[in-house]
């Protein structure tokens, strides 16, 4: 039931999530970033998470460019209604999957 | 506490979808412990992303963790470095927000009730993680009821959550950094993989903001 690749992965995740969480705490105060460099590591989740979402909302096509998930775009719009009404993670996703399954079954 | 149980749920429930076994997913929630970084993990493997590619995202992902780490620091210097390294490693979005929460209630903080925090969290999470794949695996075709959806929908929360505030303050500059984003992925699918594309629009997208920040 393990892949050795899966456990390469999670051990190579580990370290890198590990590290930069401890990291400060082990150098403790000496450590100071240039301001920049701050300014540009804030916008990182950001830009990743939303960089994820436009992707897992897009087919990739090789060569081509890529073309839009109608269905998963239309299931995102009651998804993002939640969120934006509960900010509760788990209801985004429940109301997410119902709304896809719907759309799924008419189309 | 209880939307962590939520979260750990659904990235089970993902997890057992694209894949992985029980015994994978209870050492992904020990080892690795990070939500957005499982999610992202799970994002990379459904489209086969090389392992090396999810690694370094992961990193690019986690990177804020050395920030939230930073800023409170300051709080624990009184304590053994072993004690602070105990408080670092298991540090979470989560544990985090509770921790500031009480430090703008100027509550007293010791590393005992941060270790308290932060293992009631840890337990909380793989144990959710679990149930979440013992649940995914009673379902014999995730796709069908939407499930592969979850991942998505993971996603436009976590986003939303991290939109929201700077898009209320700091409407246009917000736009442009997402809009940038867009464009260099779009770009970058057409040209490269689409891993390559996700990381490269956003550090186009990080760039676009620091240049932007101070306008």
């Amino acid at each position: 039931m393990l892949n050795l690749n899966i456990l390469i992965l999670i051990l190579g995740c580990s370290i890198v999530t590990w590290i930069p969480r401890i990291l400060p705490f082990a150098f403790a105060q000496k450590l100071k970033f240039p301001p920049r460099a701050e300014i540009f590591l804030s916008y990182l989740p950001l830009c990743i998470l939303f960089a994820l979402l436009i992707q897992s909302l897009l087919n990739f096509r090789s060569g081509n460019w890529p073309t839009i998930k109608g269905p998963e775009v239309l299931a995102s719009i009651p998804a993002l209604m939640v969120g934006y009404y509960t900010k509760d993670l788990m209801k985004i996703v429940i109301v997410g999957i119902v709304a896809i399954a719907l759309i799924r079954l008419v189309i | 506490m209880l939307g962590y149980i939520g979260i750990g749920f659904a990235a089970g429930v993902v997890e057992k979808g694209v894949g992985l076994s029980l015994l994978e997913i209870l050492l992904l929630s020990l080892f690795v412990y990070a939500g957005s970084g499982q999610f992202i993990i799970c994002g990379l493997l459904a489209i086969q992303a090389p392992i090396s590619t999810i690694i370094l995202t992961v990193f690019l992902v986690n990177s804020r963790h050395f920030l939230m780490s930073l800023s409170v620091t300051s709080y624990f210097k009184p304590y053994s470095i072993l004690n602070n390294i105990g408080i670092g490693t298991l540090l979470t979005d989560e544990s985090y927000g509770v921790l500031t929460t009480a430090l703008q209630e100027k509550r007293p903080l010791t590393a005992k009730w941060m270790h308290g925090l932060n293992v009631a969290a840890y337990l909380t999470w793989t144990l959710a993680n679990v149930c979440g794949g013992l649940l995914g695996q009673f379902i014999p075709d995730p796709n069908r009821f939407g499930l592969d959806f979850a991942l998505t929908a993971m996603f436009l929360g976590l986003c939303l959550f991290q939109i929201e505030l700077p898009l209320k303050k700091r409407t246009k500059q917000t736009l442009q950094v997402l809009a940038s984003v867009v464009i260099a992925l779009v770009l970058f699918m057409r040209f490269t993989s689409a891993e390559i594309a996700v990381i490269a629009a956003t550090l186009i997208g990080c760039l676009v903001g620091t240049v932007t920040h101070d306008a």
